[in-house]
């Protein structure tokens, strides 16, 4: 089947992830659409990061297939660097190069993977710092930023990269309050574009306002999956309904 | 006690000339043996933290071997016992033929010993810079000697410059043993000049200042070093 001419971006087939003894995901299946936006959320430890970060083959799977754009991530003969290129990732802490400047970090995949010479890598990396409204900013170091900030300047970087997704793990959750919104606007905006996005995220004013689907998880099973009206209208489980009344009361 | 204190002697020729001789010798087997330590040991350590189990398992085993036999027992096997295990051309070469073959086993000994101990230095440090960064350089999808390259090794170094300065130091200390295979370094020729001259109090306290001297001077640079290569708003810890 060619997945390409379909309109599957993300598809994840029965996958089953373990940590020694501990299995972390059961059995899980979920399809992403181009340009759509997935909200996983679920209490700690379920597996939701265990999860994302299968997508791009940063953790490998024991079983299962997962696909991404027509390539196969769990097929060993895949060139799995060329993959993640194509796919951005945006972790908690948000793991800028320390080493680096905020220009050199947006430059260095662009550079060293995606081969393009040093103006172009400036010049992009310059149009992306305007986007997330950093560019008085370019020449600091990660450590000199406030943590959203921080944030955003990881987004800049890994949609330099021409992502045809992003996935983000949790990217609010290590934020001062005051910080989660300039973050959230960005993830917004990304999303009104058009972008393919799956969010770990607890946020669930960002989940009503641009999620198509919310995706619950307990104990590394993927228990609802659900449009986002129908999840905050009425999640069919217990556990759903518990998650929700404490992230929605606090 | 009648001893004949004389310091002048110290400066006398050919003391003096055979003292800066020897410091010369101890600055090189030092230097050399470091080169040695400092590239095999981070290839170890990048091997160590590498996701192939097999380059895994060489490090480790590499690291056992050298770092549980004793420095001295490690130089008298390179000199004395190794060469009975090759063929007798290649036998010759290494106890005779080769250049300054005592000064090179030396060398090559106190490299090899040192490389475990700057192995595991560069894995703590490259287990301390996190495999968060390890995979957020990864999902931009650089390969893993990028990633090495480019990320971990940089941070890497900058965490462990205090312990790879000691590391270097103890070199320059260690660098003594090759005396107990003839090579006439600082401290074989302090030996030297007491049983020329018997003045052995004066050659053992100018041996101590000239060794005090160097380490000084090498933690003064790091420090340097570390302050210059200090991200901008962290701390730098100073070399120890
Ligand atoms: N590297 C690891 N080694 C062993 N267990 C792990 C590792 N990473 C995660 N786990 C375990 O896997 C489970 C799921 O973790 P994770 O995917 O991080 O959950 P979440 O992101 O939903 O909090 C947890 O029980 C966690 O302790
Ligand atoms: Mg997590």
């Amino acid at each position: 089947m060619n997945y390409e001419k379909s309109n599957m971006m993300i598809k994840v087939k029965s996958v089953n992830k373990w940590y020694g003894k501990i299995q972390v995901l059961n059995d899980c299946s979920l399809n992403v659409s181009k340009g759509e936006v997935i909200v996983v959320c679920g209490p700690s430890g379920s597996g939701k990061s265990s999860l994302i970060k299968t997508i791009n083959g940063l953790e490998p799977v024991n079983s299962g297939e997962i696909i991404v754009s027509g390539i196969s991530v769990t097929d060993k003969s895949t060139n799995l660097d060329q993959m993640r290129s194509k796919i951005g990732m945006v972790f908690q802490n948000f793991e800028l190069f320390p080493h680096m400047n905020v220009t050199e970090n947006i430059k260095l995949g662009q550079t060293k993977v995606l081969r393009r010479t040093n103006e172009e890598a400036e010049q992009k990396a310059q149009a992306l710092l305007e986007r997330v409204d950093l560019t008085e900013h370019a020449h600091k170091y990660p450590s000199q930023l406030s943590g959203g900030q921080q944030q955003r300047v990881a987004i800049a970087r890994g949609l330099a990269m021409e992502p045809m997704a992003m996935l983000f793990d949790e990217p609010t959750s290590a934020l001062d309050p005051e910080m989660i919104n300039e973050v959230l606007d960005v993830m917004v905006k990304l999303a009104k574009e058009g972008m393919t996005m799956m969010v770990v995220t607890h946020e669930m004013g960002f989940a009503r306002k641009v999620a198509d689907r919310v995706v619950f998880m307990d104990y590394g099973k993927i228990i609802e999956d659900a449009p986002s009206q129908d999840f905050f209208g009425s999640p069919r489980s217990d556990r759903a309904q518990e998650f929700l009344s404490k992230v929605l009361n606090h | 006690m009648n001893y004949n204190w004389d310091w002048g002697i110290l400066f006398r020729d050919p003391y003096l000339g055979w003292m800066i001789g020897a410091l010369g010798w101890t600055i090189v087997i030092s230097i050399l043996a470091w080169i040695i330590a400092f590239s095999l040991g981070s290839l170890l350590g990048i091997f160590r933290t590498s996701s192939k189990k097999s380059l895994r398992l060489i490090a480790t085993c590499y690291v056992e071997l050298f770092r549980n036999i004793p420095l001295l027992v490690q130089i008298f096997l390179w000199y004395f016992v190794f060469p009975e295990f090759l063929t007798d051309e290649w036998s010759r070469w290494v106890k005779r033929d080769m250049p300054y073959p005592a000064l090179t086993t030396a060398v090559v000994a106190i490299g090899l010993y040192t490389a475990s101990r700057v192995c595991e230095q560069v894995r703590s440090g490259i287990k301390a810079v996190g495999e968060d960064q390890r995979q957020a350089g990864r999902a931009i999808g650089m390969t893993e000697v990028q990633v090495y390259r480019f990320v971990l090794l940089p941070n890497a170094y900058r965490i462990i410059l205090p312990p790879l300065t000691s590391e270097f130091l103890t070199i320059f200390k260690n660098s003594s043993l090759a005396l107990t295979i003839g090579v006439i370094e600082l401290t074989a020729m302090t030996r030297q000049i007491e049983e020329y001259t018997f003045q052995g109090f004066e050659a053992f306290t100018a041996a101590t200042i000239i060794y005090s001297l160097v380490t000084f001077t090498v933690m003064a640079l790091m420090q340097q070093i570390d302050k210059r290569t200090a991200l901008p708003g962290s701390f730098s810890k100073g070399a120890s």
